[in-house]
């Protein structure tokens, strides 16, 4: 079978984006703003220091209907789909049946059904594997819902003044409120190291959503640019680069992602796909793992970049997937899989056009999150 | 003041030649965060990639715009990259004489860059 290449697809808020200078980019399949007028370093700062809007309709809502399907979905997740209770969201990994990850993902407990929120690049691949998965169940991608991020210190001010009940929300709790009759899913979550908040809400609704939260003065749009330094900082993985179909649970640093029920002698122990790679991994460790990396030098060490244990000679030892300059941090910063028995202060170098610098292996976060708990 | 399609600005006075880029290039470089410069006294060849660019977004070279030999570089870049956002014309790279200097005479001006440019 071939596909016939296709222009990207744009999303809900397209015209908003060109109003507000934003410079559009082809990412996951759809057309998207990868910074505005404040650049990359302003925007990253501005989400710090106040609050960003960020457009991330691309990712994938997928509501889940029909009775059992938490146990249906602890068939393809490692986590406590059970033990989520209504009006609560917890991180999961979508997985492989050799134990690598097909997608991470956010799954929220809305009462009548559970919705999971998965990669935009991912979406489609993911709804095959989990409708053949849960064949007994009602599994839909929604086509008729934007999402939008709001993240920052100034997040809670800015939703609150639209929606008051979103004050009252703590780190991942998800709510279904009322804006001027229209119906938001907010979960207080995100992608970035700050308290905020991501929120579905009807395409037919979503510009006049954004232009009012938009309104508030510590509101500014944000682009992809930023969006990846935020999650760099904060030390969380993107998908396809710091975690693949290539890469386990425990080997990317998620161990804790798999609840004690879940485990080796809990109540509903292993029944995911590559559950005796990933149980045996918990226990005695992995060969491998993601950790922190702060380059010596200013020079920013990127995707790709291959580490090495000594100065000259040798084969890599590792290999940095994110990296770039952390605005809030002052200095490059990256991410990448290094020999488990590498510790935090260890020095290797890392090969930047063909010379080796040194790069310190670190722990990760590099920006401590700011959550509402 | 002249200018390559490479985007650098070359400045002579008394043949001693100050490249930096140009403006435009640094807008869409996005914010520069680390400069490497070449080491003074280096023998330089029109084309070859003697300066390394990072912005937020990706690293990209710097050719040396003529044969000839870099004779000072702009120390104050190495630790405040920034500045070449802040004013592209003032934050000169490195100082270099040539060989070749009847080369800028085919060089653009600046209405003919501005041209190129649009």
């Amino acid at each position: 079978m071939t596909t016939e290449p296709t222009d990207p697809i744009k999303l809900p808020l397209d015209a908003l984006h060109a109003e507000l200078g934003g410079k559009m980019v082809p990412f996951a399949g759809h057309s998207m703003p990868v910074q505005y007028a404040m650049g990359v370093m302003g925007e990253h700062l501005h989400t710090r220091e106040k609050a960003g809007l960020f457009d991330v309709s691309h990712m994938g809502q997928m509501v889940i209907r029909g009775e059992g399907r938490a146990e249906a979905l602890e068939r393809l997740l490692p986590i406590d789909v059970v033990g989520l209770k209504e009006g609560r969201q917890r991180y999961g990994l979508l997985m492989l049946p050799d134990g690598g990850v097909a997608d991470d993902l956010m799954v929220a407990n809305r009462g009548d059904h559970l919705l999971m929120v998965v990669n935009g690049a991912m979406k489609c691949l993911d709804l095959e594997i989990v409708q053949a998965g849960m064949p007994d169940h009602d599994v839909t991608l929604l086509e008729d819902r934007a999402l939008l991020a709001l993240q920052g210190p100034s997040a809670e001010a800015v939703l609150a003044g639209l929606v008051p009940e979103a004050a009252e929300m703590r780190f991942m709790d998800v709510r279904t409120l009322d804006w001027d009759g229209t119906e938001l899913w907010v979960s207080r979550s995100g992608y970035t190291g700050e308290d905020g908040y991501e929120i579905s809400v009807p395409v037919a609704r979503a510009e006049a959503f954004a232009r009012a939260l938009l309104a508030h003065e510590d509101a500014a749009p944000i682009g992809l640019g930023a969006r990846d330094s935020l999650r760099l900082e904060a030390g969380m993985p993107l998908y396809g680069q710091d975690l693949t179909a290539e890469t386990t649970p425990v080997e990317a640093g998620l161990g804790w992602a798999i609840q004690k029920v879940r485990r080796t002698g809990g109540a509903r122990e292993g029944g995911f796909p590559g559950a005796d790679r990933v149980l045996a991994e918990l226990a005695e460790g992995a060969t491998r793992k993601r950790v922190g990396l702060r380059p010596q030098g200013r020079a920013p060490m990127r995707t790709g970049v291959a580490l090495y244990a000594d100065e000259t000679g040798g084969d890599p030892v590792g290999e940095v997937t994110s990296g770039g300059f952390g605005p809030s941090v002052g200095a490059p910063v990256a991410m990448g899989y290094v020999p488990a028995d590498c510790a935090v202060g260890t020095v290797l170098y890392g090969d930047v056009r063909g010379k080796r610098l040194p790069v310190t292996v670190a722990d990760l976060p590099f920006h401590t999150p700011r959550y509402k708990r | 003041m002249k200018y390559t399609e490479e985007h650098e600005w070359l400045d002579n006075s008394d043949g001693v030649i100050t490249v930096g880029i140009t403006e435009h290039a640094a807008t869409q470089l996005g914010d520069i965060v680390f400069i490497e410069l070449p080491d003074v006294g280096r023998e330089v060849t029109k084309g070859e990639e003697i300066v390394v660019i990072e912005s937020v977004k990706a690293a990209s070279d710097i050719t040396s715009p003529l044969d000839g030999e870099i004779t000072e570089v702009n120390e104050a870049l190495a630790d405040n990259p920034g500045l070449v956002n802040e004013d592209a014309e003032a934050a000169w790279f490195f100082k270099m004489t040539t060989t070749t200097p009847e080369e800028m005479d085919d060089m653009m001006d600046e209405d003919a860059y501005k041209e190129f440019i649009e």
